[in-house]
């Protein structure tokens, strides 16, 4: 049970990390192209190899890191600030027609396919790296906003809160005092899945060509320059390939395992 | 030969020891009855009876079921005993039946899985079940449109369909109303003698074991303290911790005299009607009228009770008098102002009203201090204390209910039931309110520590003129600790009057039965203490 936490907050970290260490050193600048080294397989000297610019692959997988959690995480960030509120406000005026006006807005969100119309918006207002945050953030705002209103639900119906409106509190600070603290493990666990699919979208953007620009590195557009030459050089394919994979997947653990970590059910059928 | 034969029993669940030594004999025919407080360790030996234990259990002794021994059966085996050896009849009716499944099929289902019969077949025998255990309506029906009563039954058919030797019911009747429980337990006496089964009656009410037993087992802490004849047990009480429950079920409390007063909450002709779900597409929508033209006040400094079986209207009633809800006809007011405003809520109610519910586990923000807990009513204040003096206003709320200062800094979780019911009454009390609402604020707790938080209240209502209203299907509570009761049904007053009067002689038929069917504890005489 617990093994799945370890290792996803492992990897999460790992990327996590280099990220933040590349704001301070990287082993060589990616916007020097060395083309007299291209292709090389990995070795001392190049961890990872170089690509077809001569460019370190481990490098730009560093930087490409920085891209896609700076992307995701934003993109979270907007899902998180304008969803959960959105949610609180809806379950507190639950069966009005506010309510209702939120959440069949919800839906209508929800019936775009979110990739799709993240093409449409970053080819409309131009390709980069804003563009991509706004594009995947619109749409983490229904997960949480939905979310939100459906754990707040029955909170409502709990005696505390009852106790709460007999002490006179407004339905705004009930939804701050009460509701909030008691929801937070189940935003936690959603942002870090939302997290991971931020990567993934932003990795999808990217490999278009709709993503963070040149000559910032991404790993989508690392996968997409070097898919032209994978019977050639292949890890320059696999490695940003990898890089994703990784991350996801670490996030996803991370994700599950933090839920398993929250629920007190789940806790009581482990003992 | 006994029917069952547990010997000398121990049980450790994860190197907690919870149960020593119990032992107990019973024949077929015989009702037998275990009691105790929560945590005494009843319904584990129950769930050892049926080979039911958790994973991770360690047992000792044995369990004899005529020629078997529970604890060495295979899981195998004990599969094909459970529903032919022995029956089971749990607590809540609702939870214990599937509710995507017609009755007459849940209780087929039992006969086929044990039963080589056909379809057609069981469904007969479980027809004829359901009609044996008292049940008018058809086996088609869905679990949620029976009543609880109703429920009960199915699920006590459901554990007879195959006649077991042994039916082990644990609390059977303690979700039900008062008249709901009192039909069940003549069902069960009457098929423990029409079927000669041995049935093991698992209950915390004393006065429920008291009415219905052959013989009683009073447990404590996983021991057997005392175990007799019931007849025996009454007359010529032994254990100290079985006189101190008997007394503390038929906990009295003297309250401050009543002195008349003028009117604090007044209730004026309030009726509310729910809109039920449609039943068909284009039907218009039922109606159910939950509260119908309920009049009654209540003067400073007085207690009154208000009782009623589940679905009679009480609850919307507590939501209403609390300004929760709006109602459609009639006015509340207190101190003479509604209770109800529309958006900018009205302090000056506010600060006049507290209220105790009656689950101590919900009741509480577990993620807040106990001190914020208890602090949550001042901001009703128009100069609330802060910084010290609120810590003072704390400890004091936490002194009056008989807890220590230091309990403020605590989390909600590390206190026990009783305890978090003391906090909820400090909760209350420390705006220092004239009325107080407790919705059934008591029901939820051992007889012990009910009999502590009533004398609680009490103790209160000596310090300072309280005025209250307490809810509660316990009537014998509800005697001891009001001057005026209240009895509702189907949304209507249907008597009120000054509380000894009412319980004494009730004038209306409902409140008649109400009084007949609650068990009453028969007068118990202790054995003499020898030095």
């Amino acid at each position: 049970m617990k093994r799945g936490l370890i290792i996803g907050s492992f990897l999460s970290f790992v990327f996590m990390g280099l990220a933040c260490i590349s704001f301070l050193w990287v082993p060589y600048d990616i916007e020097t192209l060395d083309i007299a080294n291209k292709l090389k397989k990995p070795s001392l000297s190049h961890w990872l190899g170089t690509d077809h610019f001569g460019r370190d692959i481990f490098s730009m997988i560093m930087i490409g890191a920085r891209t896609s959690i700076a992307v995701a995480l934003l993109a979270v960030g907007i899902g998180v600030t304008i969803g959960v509120p959105l949610g609180l406000f809806s379950a507190a005026r639950r069966g009005c027609f506010i309510d209702e006006i939120i959440m069949r807005g919800n839906d209508l969100i929800f019936a775009f396919p979110s990739l799709v119309i993240a093409i449409l918006i970053t080819a409309v207002f131009g390709a980069s790296a804003v563009n991509a945050i706004v594009a995947i953030g619109i749409f983490n705002i229904p997960v949480f906003a939905r979310l939100t209103r459906a754990a707040a639900l029955p909170l409502w119906e709990r005696d505390f809160v009852l106790s709460a409106r007999v002490c006179g509190k407004s339905e705004a600070r009930i939804s701050i005092e009460h509701i909030l603290p008691n929801i937070t493990n189940l935003m936690i666990v959603q942002g870090t899945i939302q997290f991971s699919l931020g990567i993934l979208a932003e990795a999808s953007l990217s490999y278009i060509g709709l993503g963070a620009q040149p000559p910032t590195a991404s790993w989508g557009r690392m996968l997409a320059d070097a898919q032209t030459l994978v019977s050639i050089a292949p890890h320059v394919a696999l490695v940003p390939g990898l890089a994703i994979l990784l991350m996801v997947l670490g996030l996803n653990l991370m994700g599950d395992g933090l839920r398993d970590l929250f629920d007190p059910r789940i806790k009581e059928q482990r003992t | 030969m006994n029917l069952l034969n547990v010997k000398d029993l121990s049980l450790s669940i994860g190197g907690v020891q919870i149960l020593q030594d119990v032992s107990i004999d019973m024949l077929s025919g015989e009702i037998v009855a275990i009691t105790g407080e929560s945590g005494s360790g009843k319904s584990l030996t129950a769930l050892a009876v049926m080979g039911l234990l958790p994973r991770g259990s360690v047992t000792k002794g044995s369990i004899w079921l005529e020629e078997k021994d529970i604890l060495t059966t295979s899981e195998h085996d004990l599969c094909s005993m459970r529903g032919r050896a022995m029956g089971m009849v749990f607590q809540e009716p609702m939870t214990a039946l599937n509710p995507v499944k017609t009755i007459g099929d849940q209780v087929a289902e039992t006969i086929i899985i044990h039963d080589r019969v056909t379809k057609f077949d069981a469904n007969k025998r479980a027809a004829d079940m359901l009609q044996r255990v008292g049940l008018t309506v058809e086996p088609s029906r869905y679990p949620h449109e029976l009543s609880g009563g109703q429920r009960q039954r199915v699920v006590i058919a459901m554990a007879i369909a195959l006649r077991p030797k042994l039916l082990i019911a644990d609390e059977p009747t303690t979700a039900l109303d008062v008249t709901t429980q009192a039909r069940i337990l003549e069902l069960l006496k009457d098929l423990v003698a029409d079927f000669d089964m041995g049935l093991l009656i698992i209950t915390h009410d004393l006065a429920v074991v008291a009415e219905i037993a052959d013989k009683i087992i009073v447990m404590q802490k996983g021991c057997i303290v005392e175990a007799e004849d019931t007849h025996e047990l009454l007359s010529n009480m032994r254990h100290p911790y079985t006189k101190a429950l008997f007394n503390a079920s038929t906990h009295r409390v003297t309250l401050p005299e009543y002195i008349p007063s003028l009117p604090l909450l007044s209730v004026e002709s309030v009726t509310r009607t729910y809109n039920l779900p449609r039943t068909s597409v284009f039907g218009s929508r039922p109606k159910l009228q939950a509260l119908d033209g309920i009049s009654f006040h209540i003067s400073h400094g007085e207690r009154v009770g208000l009782v009623g079986e589940s679905g009679c209207g009480k609850s919307t009633l507590t939501r209403a008098i609390l300004g929760l809800e709006e109602v459609q006809k009639g006015q509340i007011t207190l101190g003479g102002q509604p209770v109800f405003s529309q958006k900018n809520l009205n302090m000056e109610v506010r600060r006049k009203m507290q209220v105790v519910f009656q689950d101590p586990y919900g009741s509480f923000n577990p993620r807040h201090r106990v001190d914020r807990l208890i602090a949550e009513p001042l901001h009703v204040l128009e100069n609330a204390p802060v910084g010290k003096e609120r810590g003072f206003a704390v400890s004091k709320a936490l002194e009056d209910v008989g807890l220590s200062t230091t309990d403020a800094n605590k989390y909600i979780h590390e206190f026990s039931g009783g305890q978090r019911q003391r906090i909820a009454i400090a909760r209350a009390l420390i705006i220092e309110p004239e009325l107080i609402i407790f919705d059934e604020a008591v029901s939820a707790l051992d007889v012990s520590i009910r009999a502590q938080v009533l004398d609680l209240i009490a103790d209160l209502c000596q310090k300072r003129p309280l005025a209250y209203l307490f809810i509660s299907h316990d009537l014998s509570v509800v005697r001891t600790v009001t001057d005026r009761v209240i009895v509702m049904q189907f949304g209507k007053i249907v008597e009120q009057g000054q509380t000894e009067q009412v319980f004494s002689n009730p004038q209306h038929a409902y409140t008649q039965s109400l009084i007949a069917a609650a068990p009453k504890l028969p007068e118990v005489t202790y054995a003499i203490e020898t030095v």
